[in-house]
């Protein structure tokens, strides 16, 4: 079982869970345990089969892109982090957003 | 990796401290890290911040009581009420005034000896290289992704370290984005994410003290790197969560395919950033998203309070959040909330003999949420033009706005 670390911006997703245990022997099966437990998660870290681009996934203190990628092995106790594109307290979604910082 | 000599020992052969400089910086003159050489370096620097805002408030005010001669500070931005909770650069009093006067005076306040220049403009691509190249340092002190991207692509062309902090909710991030010696912001996030799948502002906001938390952190790199001392932010990005006090570090690497700081790269000047991240960067800008740019129907705030009067039967649906409603509401006219997440599923709860008013807190959300239910055969939808927040300015001042 390994741990996967969740952003805020995705929380709301996750019912509010900072972590989630998951199962699975590689960052793809973990992954795919995770969006199985939070399936509304799925868009967001997914286009079609592949982790979008902007999702960036670290093993431990790593970035996946440069081990094995989605293959990458995934032991017990590790942790995966998602680490998510943020840009400011204003999130320039639409203009009604107009407000922070 | 060990930061490099940023001032070249014969750049401090003109530089002096006066007895009365001597004595502001003796905290800084007794540690050896620093001692007058440093203190010299950090007088002969200088660093560009990108916003006078949530970050760029305690940036720009330790910046100057360290002594950094010169300090270039871009912002186009009035200081409003809503700031107040955490630009602590600007007070009450300010409130109206340009940030940038009002940030150059709290600076030369606390340090007269430094130099603030300010451009009160929008950093665009037409002017980020040619404001930026002066300065040894930029720090990235903006709230949206187009700037980001400007700022890095800016920063890489030139050469110049850019010191990155970013902040959401309880959430904060730290780095140095140098090409020169590591990655740069688009060896991490080589896209932005897609306009639709950034959270909204419902789920956005910020705790007042992070902005602190996270600038000071900026400033402290900053002077790190100006002294060339420490370890630097180089090639590491730290994860600030302040709701678990939790501090957590991965390493970067630079992107061997990077577009814009690999051997290759496929991006050699500025771009337009606002058609790349498919969002406006500032307020007053002139793009619009394609959504945006199909209007949906409206009605402004006084002619709904005559129809309403006139005692016509109208459904008004309010698709803020719950903490939202608390704030301000209109259900003293019969209002029904449904936040904007739930709407679809809960169509069958929405009248369709009256004409629908959908309402939000400016009228953006409230928007979407009108094409929504075009596409499910809502015909008779209107949006409140400027939401809750306009309805409380020209028709019921006793409501907050927000
Ligand atoms: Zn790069």
């Amino acid at each position: 079982m390994a741990t996967i670390r969740i952003p805020t911006p995705l929380r709301p997703y996750t019912g509010n869970q900072n972590s989630v245990i998951v199962s699975g022997d590689s960052v793809s099966a973990a992954l795919a345990d995770l969006t199985g437990q939070y399936p509304d998660l799925r868009q967001h870290l997914f286009d079609g089969d592949k982790v979008r681009s902007f999702v960036n996934i670290f093993l431990n203190e790593e970035d996946v892109r440069y081990l094995d990628g989605a293959a990458t092995a995934v032991a017990e106790n590790d942790t995966l982090m998602i680490i998510p594109s943020i840009a400011g307290g204003k999130l320039v979604l639409s203009l009604d957003c107009l407000v922070l910082l | 990796m060990t930061v490099k000599r940023l001032i070249h020992p014969d750049a401090l052969a003109d530089i002096s401290l006066s007895h009365e400089e001597v004595q502001r910086y003796s905290r800084h003159l007794i540690m050896p890290e620093v001692g007058m050489t440093g203190q010299k370096k950090l007088k002969a620097s200088s660093v560009l911040l990108i916003g006078a805002g949530g970050l760029g408030s305690p940036l720009a005010m330790y910046l100057a009581a360290a002594g950094i001669g010169r300090i270039g500070l871009v912002d186009y931005d009035v200081v409003d009420y809503t700031n107040l909770q955490r630009q602590i650069i600007h007070g009450t009093k300010d409130v109206g005034r340009l940030k940038l006067q009002s940030a150059k005076e709290t600076m030369l306040d606390i340090n007269p000896h430094v130099q603030v220049d300010t451009y009160e403009v929008p950093l665009t691509s037409a002017n980020a290289l040619e404001i930026l190249a002066p300065y040894d340092v930029i720090i990235d002190g903006t709230d949206n992704f187009p700037t980001r991207y400007l700022t890095n692509d800016a920063c890489v062309l030139l050469g110049k370290p850019n010191v990155y902090g970013s902040i959401f909710r309880f959430e904060g991030q730290l780095s140095i984005f140098h090409a020169a010696e590591g990655p740069c912001y688009r060896c991490l996030f080589p896209e932005p994410p897609p306009p639709g799948l950034v959270p909204s502002c419902a789920e956005g906001g910020v705790l007042g003290i992070l902005p602190g938390t996270v600038g000071a952190m900026q400033a402290t790199e900053a002077i790190k790197y100006i002294l060339g001392i420490g370890e630097s932010m180089v090639g590491r990005l730290l994860l600030y969560d302040a709701l678990n006090m939790e501090f957590t570090e991965v390493r970067l690497q630079k992107n061997p395919n990077c577009p814009v700081c690999s051997d290759n790269p496929t991006l050699t000047e500025l771009i337009d950033y606002e058609q790349f991240c498919g969002v406006p960067a500032h307020d007053h800008s002139l793009y619009l998203t394609a959504e945006e740019g199909e209007a949906v129907p409206q009605i402004a705030p006084l002619e709904l309070k005559r129809r309403l009067d006139a005692g016509e039967e109208l459904f008004i649906l309010d698709v803020r959040e719950p903490h939202e409603w608390e704030i301000s509401n209109l259900n003293h006219l019969g209002a029904k909330l449904i936040p904007m997440g739930d709407v679809v599923a809960r169509m069958n709860e929405l009248d369709t003999a009256v004409t629908l008013i959908v309402q939000c807190r400016t009228g953006a959300r409230s928007a979407d949420i009108i094409r929504e239910l075009q596409k499910h055969g809502f015909k008779k939808a209107l949006n409140l033009d400027g939401g809750i927040n306009r309805w409380a300015s020209e028709v019921d001042p006793s409501l907050p706005i927000y």
